[in-house]
């Protein structure tokens, strides 16, 4: 033992291997009294594992974690709560349709005495959560419908409910995803609190403000492995972020792209204005040219996938006009959007991309179809020969174009949604994280097809949370940070510009 | 780290959001059935001579004791999210059951009644087992329960027993007087049931795990509930109600009889959902069930005294009723999400 | 193992495991059963003009759950519910008897044809009714429909004023109890409606499209399927189902009973649409299936009927059937049989 301050909860050796992806690799993890501790990484760094470890979620391999000196192995959620390590998810796990009390009490009411009826005695259960949630400084109505306030407040019901099972481990899993900053500054309030009280906390997100406001250490992962552990105020945020990326920024670095595109003077394929929406993107200005690549950048819920969305007619804005080849048009549905040309692959591949039961040459036909309507329809031999096209086009792997799309690997699944909306020969096309989730050889073979593409005329709207990725294949890129248009730099430039534009104070 | 605090305090950003309606949105739906309540009855007493009589309010009680019963078994049911379909059926069964019992085979009520309210229950764990076990829809399940209930009740026989025992009779027609009106022992029975039903969902762990699961299961179980048990319990419920809604029917007609109950699945639903419980699950009041049978009753009652309409308008307006309150219950949704 | 027998076994799992297997092995077992226990189950004999027998009698009873179901199957592929169908087939019968008259004067082509587009008409409005509310207002289905299924009853009943119209006019008796070419003509009428519907989802996208949102709503959604349009579409298709059926029905009792027509209709729709291998998830579907699912349920009940059985046995069977067929879709129980049947065997093997 050192001479730090107590350490509650120690895990070393952590290893996790799902099929064919190591998602944890001998990882260690130390949280202290009195501490809150960040957790950071990008996208597929292993936060989420390791939290789902801790948390009983999913069991480790290998690796061991003690707490207050004691291993323990928790076998769910539930049971991680009963070893005193409690967890608030950015989506509130409690009941909405319950009182504040309620949730902060569900499972375990003060009764009434056997001669009052053994009922439960709610006044009791109201008392105590004002006591609980006064210990947070929030004094609220707890007698009311916890959906009737914000999500900050009923975060807060989900810290008071986790610290009053007698939690000594707190850990938030991005909880300041959905706050807007006023929001933010009530949370890390409470947080505060309960670090004077000798909690340990373990805080989990992507705002690199945020790290350096609450927390006192930091732990890096990158690709499943321990990076360290920093003292937050001997750490600055180049400093973060190399350890997070895996290199040093170089400065002022030659533009490695020489041929590039230059449309600048013909009439936009896309063209959007202060297209907003209440809750999820501030209002953007955005023009696209015919065979531009516009990249977009920015840390995850930075607005990066809400304004795919709003530009594909996915959600409704509330203001702004698209305009696309000079024209103005109403995107009310992705219906409209195919029309005009536009497609989209979504960022949720599984949920919202392919239809799994579905074949390989029935996902990819199913935009093309849609945009015909019910006819003229495509024959079966028109279907196979456009399947097939595009199966050797982008070198899909697939037993035949008849396998249902959900046996085959997440990139192949990806190709054959990108050869979905090649087959409708769309105008302008958005990707959304194309190239999460897949091998490397396979990313590659993607974004070759990609720039191929562009050559040849398509407009792109290239989203990803990889930063090296954006600037490799974009002309322009848009630098989105906190759900607003951060700048929009030339391509070719640095990471360092990218990255200097997303971690600028707000 | 303290300059944070002094900005705004949590209770305060609480405090300015939406104050100007005074009312939790949980009560919005209770509180407008109520009302509505209140107005048809004002209506009817305005409109019709002898209208506002204490008897005419209490035989909404006694004409509906049945249903009243069934509703609050199924108010718990809709509660979790689910439905339950074999009511009416269950029901019918339960009078067949009985009337046989007694009348064919001598056995004394006093055995046959606790023996199909035991009947009923093994109904409802039926339909739970699968449910909750297997994952079944309980839509099919409680409809496929509704066929073997009223096929079995067809089995016992396809012709109406009347039940002449005179313990039947005694329940039958036995009048507790209050004041110059009097209420019958099933209206009696029917209002036990709501009063335990109300302490059932708001003061046990069983009712409040009910209200958890409707309002979000896998938080339910995260928070350490019982929730498969309660899934469960709540069609056990559900089917006990029923029989012994049942049995107070046989009270009522004393007759068994297959065709006994024909719809009042339709019409339990009905009442639970005028009493303003979402049929979402998580939202909603035995009391408001209880309201929602007398919307039922007093839509008959004003029918019946104003003698030009016929009897099928009632089934009109509870449909109109029901398009209502599912609007609304729509339009609370949407105000939620959008908040 | 030779190559011919493995070519045996791949044939023979080939044949159980598809989609219409289970279905008509159901379907010559009951005919199996009813030869061997009811007199004349089999035979047909040419009577005044056309065939007669059992088996026509089943085909004629059958037609209108046939249209029932196919509507319902529809409806339930691309994950919906619709529970008013039964109001529905009363309505229609209430419109057309309504609009026909209740005289014995009535003659010519114009109250046929008057009759059947305006019950059609008001078929498919009420089955526009349940789209626009399961679409517009995001109700679940099964709430949405079930206003209708409350309201509908009373409005037959409104319609017909209580009463049970009887109709006089012959031309109207040919849909539910005529005959064409030797067969009955409502046999004809689900028979082009199923055909119809085979050529519409084969030759045009509306299969590809209600597969895509039965399976996976939101991609097909994202992938420019106009999905709540189709949807509507299939309610009102649902609803001009039930409306046949409607016709038929009040056709061949030359009456409309607004409080009985349809009874329980929505129920024996769902069954037959289970039984013939449609799953209530949404996404996989059969229009051959769902037919032979209808006549699965008309021969029973008519075997029922004429075995001297009391005919109520029937609502049991039914029963055990949805029972049967639900707990055979559901993974938890096939996974529980599996655990109960092997892990003995494994653990005293091992």
């Amino acid at each position: 033992m050192t001479t730090d301050v107590q350490c509650i909860l120690r895990a070393h050796g952590i290893t996790r291997t799902f099929p064919g992806v190591r998602a944890l690799d001998n990882v260690q993890l130390q949280l202290r009294a009195g501490e809150v501790h960040a957790l950071m990484g990008q996208n597929g760094a292993g936060k989420s594992t390791l939290i789902k470890v801790l948390t009983g979620a999913c069991a480790a391999d290998a690796g061991s974690i003690e707490l207050e000196g004691n291993v323990v192995q928790p076998q769910s959620p539930l049971d991680a709560q009963r070893c005193g390590i409690s967890t608030v998810y950015q989506e509130v796990n409690l009941c909405p349709n319950l009182s504040v009390a309620e949730n902060i009490f569900a499972g375990r009411y003060p009764r009434h005495s056997w001669l009052k009826g053994a009922g439960i005695n709610w006044k009791a259960v109201n008392e105590h959560a004002q006591q609980v949630l006064a210990k947070l400084d929030l004094n609220i109505d707890v007698t009311r419908q916890l959906s009737g306030y914000p999500v900050a407040i009923q975060q807060m019901v989900a810290i008071a409910r986790a610290i009053n099972i007698s939690a000594r481990v707190l850990i938030l899993d991005e909880p300041t995803s959905s706050l807007d900053d006023h929001e933010v500054k009530q949370l890390f309030a409470v947080l505060s609190r309960l670090r004077e009280q000798g909690m340990a906390i373990l805080f989990v997100t992507h705002f690199l403000d945020q790290v350096y406001e609450i927390s006192d250490r930091i732990t890096v992962l990158r690709n499943g492995a321990f990076v360290g552990e920093y003292l937050t105020k001997e750490f600055n945020r180049s400093a973060l972020i190399a350890a997070m990326v895996g290199r040093e920024f170089v400065l002022n670095s030659e533009a490695s792209k020489t041929q590039r595109n230059d449309t600048s003077d013909t009439t936009p394929v896309l063209e959007i204005r202060q297209l907003s929406r209440k809750g999820q993107v501030h209002p953007v200005d955005l023009q696209i040219r015919q065979g531009e690549i516009v990249g977009v950048a920015g840390l995850l819920g930075s607005g990066r996938t809400e304004l795919a969305r709003l530009i594909f007619g996915l959600d409704r804005a509330d203001h702004g006009s698209v305009n696309i080849d000079g024209n103005h048009v109403a995107l009310d549905s992705p219906a409209d959007a195919v029309a005009h040309g536009l497609g989209l692959c979504p960022e949720e591949r599984k949920t919202e991309g392919i239809v799994a039961e579905l074949s390989v040459r029935e996902n990819i036909i199913l935009a093309l179809q849609a945009r015909n309507g019910l006819l003229p329809c495509l024959s079966l031999k028109q279907q196979q020969e456009l399947a097939e096209k595009f199966v050797a086009m982008l070198g899909i792997k697939t037993a035949s174009i008849e396998t249902p799309i959900g046996q085959l690997s997440g990139g192949n699944q990806q190709k054959a949604l990108l050869a979905r909306w090649l087959a409708i020969n769309p105008r302008l096309l958005i990707l959304d994280e194309p190239t999460r989730g897949i091998d490397i050889a396979a990313k590659q073979e993607l974004t070759n097809a990609i720039v191929d593409l562009a050559r040849k005329g398509m407009a792109v709207l290239f989203i990803s949370a990889e930063i090296d990725e954006v600037l490799r294949e974009s002309d322009r890129i848009l630098v989105m940070r906190d759900r607003r248009k951060a700048g929009e730099l030339a391509g070719g430039c640095n990471e360092h510009a990218v990255y200097s534009l997303i971690a600028e104070h707000a | 780290m303290s300059s944070i605090m002094n900005d705004t305090t949590p209770s305060e950003m609480a405090a300015s959001t939406k104050q100007w309606w005074r009312i939790d949105a949980r009560f919005i739906p209770l509180v407008i059935t109520i009302s509505l309540f209140i107005v048809m009855a004002t209506a009817g007493s305005v409109l019709y001579d002898g209208f506002f009589a204490p008897q005419v309010f209490l035989n909404l009680l006694i004409d509906n004791a049945f249903l009243c019963i069934v509703a609050v078994g199924m108010t718990f049911v809709i509660l979790t999210g689910g439905i339950d379909l074999s009511v009416g059926s269950i029901v019918a069964l339960t009078t067949m059951i009985s009337a046989s019992l007694v009348e064919h085979h001598g056995i004394s009520p006093f055995i046959t009644i606790p023996l199909v309210l035991v009947v009923g229950a093994l109904f409802g764990l039926l339909h739970g087992v699968l449910i909750q076990r297997f994952r079944l829809q309980p839509f099919i399940v409680t409809l496929a329960g509704m066929f073997l209930a009223r096929g079995l009740s067809y089995l016992i026989s396809t012709e109406s027993i009347s039940i002449d025992h005179p313990v039947y009779l005694w329940f039958a027609q036995t009048r507790i007087p209050l004041g110059s009106a009097s209420l019958s022992i099933s209206a009696v029975i029917a209002i036990a049931v709501v009063l335990i039903g109300m302490w059932i969902a708001h003061a046990t762990q069983f009712g409040r795990t009910v209200y958890a699961i409707g309002g979000d299961e896998s938080s339910a179980r995260l928070m350490g509930l019982p929730v498969n048990q309660t899934l469960i319990g709540v069609y056990v419920l559900s089917g006990f109600c029923s029989a012994l809604a049942g049995v107070v029917m046989t009270f009522y007609m004393l007759s068994g009889y297959s065709l006994h109950a024909v719809g009042l699945e339709l019409d339990a639903i009905a009442a639970v959902v005028i009493g303003g419980t979402l049929l979402r699950g998580g939202i909603g009041y035995v009391a408001g069930t209880f309201f929602g049978v007398l919307i039922l009753g007093i839509i008959q009652t004003l029918i019946a005294f104003d003698g030009t309409l016929s009897s099928w308008w009632t089934r009109i307006m509870v449909g109109v009723l029901l398009l209502i309150f599912c609007l609304l219950q729509r339009f609370l949704e949407a105000r939620r999400t959008a908040h | 193992m030779n190559m011919a027998q493995r070519d045996e076994d791949t044939l023979i799992k080939r044949l159980t495991t598809h989609q219409l297997f289970s279905p008509i092995a159901a379907l010559l077992l009951l005919l199996v059963i009813g030869t061997a226990v009811i007199p004349h189950f089999l035979r047909i004999t040419w009577f005044e003009g056309h065939l007669s027998g059992t088996l026509i009698d089943i085909l004629n009873r059958a037609a209108p759950l046939m249209l029932v179901s196919i509507g319902m199957m529809l409806v339930i592929a691309a994950r919906g519910l619709d529970i008013s169908v039964g109001a529905i087939v009363a309505i229609t019968g209430a419109v057309a008897a309504q609009i026909i008259g209740n005289n014995t004067s009535v003659t010519g082509t114009y109250p046929l044809i008057a009759s059947i587009a305006g019950a059609l008409g008001v078929a498919a409005l009420c089955g526009l009714w349940n789209g626009l509310l399961v679409v517009k207002t995001g109700m679940q289905p099964i709430i949405a429909t079930l206003i209708l299924m409350v309201a509908g009853r009373g409005i037959a009943q409104l319609i017909t004023g209580g009463q049970i119209l009887t109709i006089y006019y012959p031309p109207y008796f040919y849909i539910g109890n005529g005959y064409l070419l030797g067969l009955p003509f409502a046999l004809f009428i689900a028979l082009l409606t199923a055909i119809t519907l085979h050529v519409l989802l084969t030759r045009t996208a509306l299969g590809l499209f209600i597969r895509a949102i039965g399976f996976n709503p939101v991609a097909a959604h994202v992938a420019g399927v106009r999905s709540r349009l189709i949807t509507t579409c299939l309610y009102v298709f649902c609803g001009l189902t039930a409306g046949l059926a409607g016709l038929i029905i009040s056709s061949n009792v030359k009456s409309a009973d607004g409080n009985n027509a349809g009874q329980l209709m929505e129920l024996d729709a769902i069954l037959a649409v289970t039984l013939g291998g449609t799953t209530l998830n949404g996404g996989r579907f059969t229009v051959i299936g769902t037919v032979l699912g209808a006549l699965i349920i008309q021969t029973l009940t008519s075997m029922i009927y004429s075995s001297g059985l009391p005919p109520q046995v029937n609502l049991a069977v039914k029963a055990v059937l949805v029972f049967a067929v639900m707990l055979l879709q559901s993974a938890e129980f096939r996974g529980t049989v599996r655990n109960v049947l092997f892990k003995p065997r494994t653990g005293t093997s091992s």
